[in-house]
């Protein structure tokens, strides 16, 4: 399979990609390791007439400790994310969330900032960042805005970005209890997204942080189970909560049902993981 | 557009349609056939080759964008004597092969793991392997020549 004919555009800076977005307007789009991108061409499922390719804007390829949080630059692979000592050390549940990212080519290739962009619900970055509460930093033609991970998901490949805006770095508060984190992705195949995920950090009680992957058309909070281990539930009670507020699709992979199910029982052990980690 | 690769050591130039894929272009213009296309759709691994060094699908890469860099084949591993690179000796005494169309990726994917880890456990070649698929069913020979050209780089 070959894509369909479009236009080649390289960047090897911020400024010169917001340039070349402004010059080809909305049939324009970024490329980033193309991952997702590129197989989602070869099915014709998208057809930009030109693709800017931000392969050579190292400027945004980078891990850097700023105190209370870790700053990460959007081109950073997944593999470097996943081999990050500083990532290892300070957040091992982002770290440990790349490397589930499907195999080790695709995290040769694959950034953070194109899976966060490309907002796929079975996605796994989206989900933990949601969990960290990371912020998202996003520069367009008129400056530099920054949009929290909670407002930033909008729907199925549909985030906060405004056209020919570019995701530049994420932004990642260092967890209290880094070693109180678990992520579970239940799939058929090792190389699978997702059927249903969850990342977990905190070890119960009061501020742990619970996200799903593939519950809905975004990354979503469970925030019932949240708020029952703040009450003091037991993990099993509180991940019996798991499937409450979401809106899980049925496809050919699962049923509406069995994704619910299989929320509560991820919920369960991701609680219980994280609780033995702390 | 005009693209430059250095293919196994060689530079190699050509003009292509943008959306030329990186495997197109070892194949198509490189002339270099061993890397197959499996599945196309970036699952089966059977197009793996190092860019710079690193194991990628090349189906899932424009040559526009290995532009300026080096990519190796499986052409490429042997020693000009002809001596095998110790993963492909590997293959060959462990029997690492049914019908040989995963060969290729298998191969290649194996040298970038060792390259990141030299001194693997049996769990983590099988984990390494994750996006390459036998369709033989033949991954346990596989992940023994990983093991043994491990062994035998030490």
């Amino acid at each position: 399979m070959i894509p369909p004919s479009f236009t080649y555009a390289r960047a090897t800076s911020v400024d010169e990609a917001l340039a070349l977005a402004a010059e080809h307007g909305e049939d324009a789009k970024y490329l980033a390791g193309g991952q997702s991108l590129l197989p989602l061409m070869k099915l014709r499922f998208a057809a930009p007439t030109v693709l800017i390719d931000l392969g050579r804007v190292t400027e945004l390829s980078y891990v850097r400790d700023e105190g209370t949080y870790v700053a990460i630059g959007a081109l950073t692979r997944h593999h470097d994310v996943a081999t990050s000592e500083l990532l290892l050390a300070d957040i091992p549940l982002l770290a440990h969330t790349a490397e589930a990212v499907g195999d080790p080519q695709i995290r040769h290739r694959g950034t953070i900032g194109g899976s966060v962009a490309h907002a796929d619900a079975a996605a796994d970055l989206p989900a933990s960042l949601l969990a960290l509460d990371a912020t998202f930093v996003v520069r367009g033609e008129s400056g530099t805005r920054t949009a929290a991970a909670a407002e930033f998901f909008k729907g199925i490949f549909e985030t906060a970005l405004e056209p020919g805006e570019l995701l530049t770095e994420i932004q990642v508060p260092k967890p209290a209890s880094p070693s109180a984190w678990s992520f579970q992705k239940f799939n058929k195949r090792a190389i699978d997204f997702a059927m249903v995920g969850a990342a977990v950090q905190g070890a119960g009680g009061q501020n742990t942080a619970v996200a799903l992957i593939n519950m809905g058309s975004t990354p979503l909070r469970a925030t019932a189970v949240e708020s029952a281990l703040a009450n003091g539930a037991s993990i099993a009670d509180a991940a019996a909560l798991a499937a409450e507020g979401t809106n899980a699709g049925s496809d050919i992979h699962a049923s509406k049902a069995y994704r619910e199910h299989l929320a509560r029982v991820l919920v369960r052990r991701a609680l219980e993981e994280a609780s033995a980690r702390a | 557009m005009k693209v430059e690769l250095t293919v196994n050591g060689k530079g190699v130039t050509a003009d292509v349609e943008d959306r030329t894929l990186l495997v197109h272009f070892l194949r198509d213009v490189a002339d270099l056939t061993a890397t197959n296309i499996g599945c196309d759709t970036t699952s089966c691994g059977a197009c793996t080759v190092l860019l710079d060094g690193e194991s990628v699908k090349s189906c899932t890469v424009l040559a526009a964008q290995a532009d300026g860099r080096a990519v190796t084949t499986l052409e490429g591993l042997a020693a000009e004597s002809g001596e095998m690179h110790p993963v492909q000796r590997a293959f060959h005494e462990e029997h690492g092969l049914q019908c040989g169309y995963c060969t290729p990726g298998m191969v290649m994917a194996i040298v970038s793991l060792l390259k990141e880890n030299p001194s693997p456990t049996e769990a983590e070649v099988r984990t390494g392997l994750e996006g390459n698929i036998c369709r033989c069913t033949g991954y346990h020979n596989i992940v023994k020549a990983a093991l043994a050209a491990a062994e035998a780089s030490q």
